[in-house]
């Protein structure tokens, strides 16, 4: 059981929002329970749609994900970038190393037992605070939308202090979302074929399906390279603690070397916040991203479908007022949809280039002071 | 600066005699008392005769196969006369070794030893590789002040080998020769040039260097006629009994086990607490050591592989950066993969000196360690046989007590004779016991002493190294920076 209060952990994943006084959202607190994790939603907003201008609520993953949801399949949201779902607490990894220490502790002495177990909690530590942080970036995302934030389930999700009573998706449903999917990317693959008349549509289409696989590429590489990082961190840490019993056995003094590389750890956690959590953030953008793509391209086809449908019966001369009335709906839509979509494309790439910026500079710094410390602390230790 | 001493190696032929050959060097230090010309208190000067080193007296000693047991004979300490500067008499006095090691530490330790340009000779399953042993030194023990010579790895395990049958009995550390490994060898002698077999001639060769320095660096070993015609001479026999498959090697493993199962029955009443606890403190350092290089292995293993997932991060940044269509972004991503491309080449640089420097600097400790643990094995031998012999005198003398009431005069100078040959032998293993005691002793701190300096200077240099890297990334990240930056 852990909890984590709101001065504590930085932004990792900035996506640069412009919040404004209207509607401020953000993760006050959460509780880490044995198998879940409870996030205290803290709203601030002068909007007449709620009954306090400040209140709390605890919501657990699984109601972010209906919120998600909810969005997903309203169709009024098509033409909008949907703010892609908090990936799920995952603890199994930690808790599992935890436990193996816990069992190993007789075989280790008690300096080693009480520095490997401070280290698995600041893992533990680390992870929360990233998924806490992944939570937190959804909402704000979503109130920083203009449309969205206007969504009625968005407000009861931010203001009902009763459990939303939103199960997770049972075996049938997790099964039929399956095939949804399965259908839904043979459909993408049939209307990506479509080529578009306008050309900024068609460069975008382009652009995101090259771009989202070069993100998941670069993005399972990077989770290697610190995970080979983290892997010889963990030698280091170990070979400074049998250098120290060795030194402590002799009078050899080899025992700073345990400073240097101590930072060496933190240097692999923090390449991680930047540079991995930055490249997943945009994997899941860009998915969502082409998911909007996706719908437009969807809707006309649909439109074009209606088009022929209506030339075919006004050849007929046979049901053309439903023809018309569907066609004019199709073209409707599919205006709609194309309009916002290019705003939501553009807003797209600004955030896109504003949070590389912020993460590529901070990574930077971070690697830079690093690299100072160590080399300081290994000379000092000479 | 001359280093004047004089080696005797004594072949037992009777209780107390004199050394009856001595195999000096040359003595040139004048400013050194002079050894042998002018003492007139040398009772051993008539005895000492200049050899040289390809008298036939040397050969004798360097057959090969198992010498025979050379044991060091203390004269009886009424002969020797404590000397100021070297003692030219056996090394094995207190006084002397003392005087040696002060004359080793005021100067400079004077020998250098490289083993470098590995090369091929001949092809397929006889093929070898042949290295080039370069000595450097000053000392006046050698023919000239830079020679080398080409040996083959069997050289060196053959050296080890007489090394070790002629000094591991008497208590003396002889540095272990780097292992055999058949899988490598194989591979060189198949002729695979790639990446793994030149590491693995690189790692021997390096092995190879750090195992004639340590036992040059003995002084004891430095003057023995093996180590200096190993160093020296152009042709060297054959050492045909370091192979594995051959009898000689057949042998060493029975001996082995034989060995393995006495330790465990000997019962040593052990009346010295400093070997009670030194034993117990080698104990502790060799599974300290053991655990270590484990680690620093499993480090290299894992920087290797942080080397390749960061090659292959690389790549695949520099291709978004080509997708992106931001210009500065793609500009910076670019930016980012070479930089850490340039990192994958740090780190690859940065395991090799975690490999050279540490890993293999702490398997040969443990190989050290192995031998350390020998020697106080054949103290133990050593007092067994002592004790062994006392029991058979004590037998004997009681059987002579029975013959004493017979009527068997010549069976009982027989055993008056057995007797007194018993009692030679008893006193010979008291005294053996308490050589093999006092060289372990001298012979531990010795060790303990290197290695401490030895750990310090790896962990100093692996230090360096490391600054080094730092300043590295320092001087990349600060040339990424300002791309970050320029991001719009």
């Amino acid at each position: 059981m852990s909890s984590l209060q709101s001065d504590h952990y930085p932004r990792a994943v900035n996506v640069d929002l412009q919040t404004d006084a209207t509607l401020q959202v953000d993760i006050s607190d959460a509780l880490s329970e044995r198998d879940k994790v409870k996030f205290t939603v803290h709203t601030k907003s002068t909007l007449p749609n709620f009954k306090q201008n400040e209140f709390s609520v605890v919501r657990q993953h699984e109601e972010f994900i209906w919120l998600h949801d909810s969005f997903v399949e309203n169709e009024d949201y098509a033409g909008y970038i949907i703010p892609p779902a908090p990936p799920r607490p995952d603890f199994d990894a930690s808790r599992e190393k935890l436990q193996k220490l816990g069992e190993g502790e007789g075989s280790m002495t008690k300096e080693e037992f009480t520095k490997m177990k401070q280290e698995l909690e600041a893992e533990y530590l680390a992870i929360f605070k990233k998924t806490v942080a992944m939570h937190e970036v959804f909402l704000c995302r979503v109130a920083a939308h203009p449309v969205l934030r206007k969504d009625l389930n968005f407000h009861v999700f931010l203001e009902y202090n009763q459990d939303l009573s939103v199960r997770g998706k049972n075996k049938k449903e997790k099964l039929e979302d399956f095939f949804k999917n399965v259908v839904k990317s043979a459909d993408g693959v049939l209307v990506a074929g479509v080529k578009d008349v306008d050309d900024f549509f068609e460069h975008e289409k382009t652009f995101l399906l090259e771009y989202h696989n070069r993100v998941k590429d670069a993005s399972a590489k990077s989770d290697r390279m610190i995970r080979s990082h983290k892997n010889a961190a963990d030698d280091i840490n170990r070979i400074a603690s049998s250098l120290y019993s060795l030194g402590t056995q002799d009078s050899t003094d080899v025992c700073k070397y345990e400073h240097t590389h101590k930072i060496e750890a933190r240097v692999a956690a923090d390449e991680d916040l930047k540079l991995a959590d930055l490249l997943k953030y945009y994997l899941r953008e860009s998915q969502a991203a082409k998911d909007l793509l996706y719908r437009r391209s969807r809707s006309l086809v649909d439109y074009e479908n209606a088009n022929k449908a209506l030339d075919k019966a006004r050849a007929k001369n046979r049901d053309v007022l439903q023809a018309e009335t569907s066609q004019q709906l199709c073209c409707h839509k599919f205006e709609k949809i194309s309009e916002s979509a290019k705003q939501e494309l553009i807003d797209f790439k600004t955030r896109r280039v504003a949070a590389f910026r912020k993460n590529l500079v901070e990574l930077a710094e971070l690697e830079l002071k690093h690299a100072k410390v160590k080399g300081l602390v290994t000379v000092r230790s000479r | 600066m001359c280093v004047c001493v004089c080696v005797c190696v004594c072949v037992q032929s009777g209780p107390a005699s004199l050394p009856a050959e001595d195999i000096s060097t040359n003595s040139n230090g004048p400013k050194q008392d002079s050894l042998f010309d002018d003492d007139p208190e040398d009772l051993f000067a008539e005895a000492t005769e200049e050899v040289s080193l390809d008298s036939p007296e040397r050969d004798v000693l360097l057959s090969d196969g198992p010498s025979p047991a050379i044991t060091p004979i203390t004269p009886p300490t009424s002969v020797i006369t404590p000397r100021i500067g070297l003692a030219h008499d056996d090394m094995f006095t207190h006084s002397s070794f003392d005087e040696i090691e002060e004359e080793e530490g005021g100067d400079s330790f004077d020998i250098h030893i490289a083993v470098s340009d590995p090369e091929k000779v001949g092809d397929g399953m006889n093929a070898y590789m042949a290295y080039k042993v370069t000595t450097k030194t000053s000392l006046s023990l050698f023919k000239t002040d830079e020679f080398s010579v080409k040996r083959r790895f069997s050289d060196f395990l053959g050296l080890h080998s007489k090394l070790a049958s002629k000094y591991l009995h008497i208590g003396y550390i002889v540095p272990p020769a780097p292992e055999k490994s058949i899988v490598g060898m194989t591979k060189v002698k198949v002729g695979k040039e790639d990446q793994s077999s030149n590491e693995f001639v690189e790692k021997r060769r390096s092995a190879l260097e750090r195992y004639l320095m340590r036992t040059v660096k003995h002084p004891i070993l430095l003057k023995d006629p093996d180590v200096l015609q190993f160093l020296e001479s152009s042709e060297l026999p054959r050492a045909v009994s370091t192979q594995a498959l051959s009898s000689a090697g057949l042998l060493r493993m029975v001996n082995k086990a034989a060995d393995a199962v006495n330790k465990m029955t000997i019962k040593m009443n052990e009346s010295d607490a400093w070997f009670e606890e030194k034993q117990q403190h080698f104990e502790n350092l060799d599974v300290q050591l053991r655990k270590l290089h484990a680690s620093v292995e499993s480090l290299v293993c894992h920087r290797k592989e942080l080397s390749v997932n960061t090659a292959q991060f690389a790549k695949s940044a520099a291709m978004l950066g080509n997708s992106e269509d931001h210009t500065a972004l793609s500009r910076a991503l670019s930016q980012l993969a070479e930089v850490e491309e340039k990192i994958d080449q740090l780190h690859q640089d940065q395991a090799n000196a975690d490999f050279y420097l540490f890993s293999e600097l702490l398997g040969d400790y443990v190989r050290l360690i192995t031998a350390v643990k020998g020697v106080f094995d054949h103290r133990m031998k050593t007092w067994q046989k002592w004790q062994d012999s006392q029991l058979l005198l004590q037998k004997k003398r009681e059987a002579e007590a029975k013959l004493q009431f017979t009527n068997k005069p010549d069976k009982l100078q027989q055993a008056k004779d057995e007797i007194k040959e018993l009692e030679g032998k008893v006193q010979q293993g008291e005294r053996d016991f308490e050589q093999i005691s006092k060289t372990i002793r001298k012979e531990v701190s010795r060790f303990e002493k290197e290695r401490v300096k030895d750990f310090k200077t790896i962990i100093i240099k692996y230090l360096e190294s490391l600054v080094q890297t730092q300043q590295q990334l320092i001087k990349y990240w600060e040339a990424f920076l300002p791309e970050a930056k320029a991001i719009s």
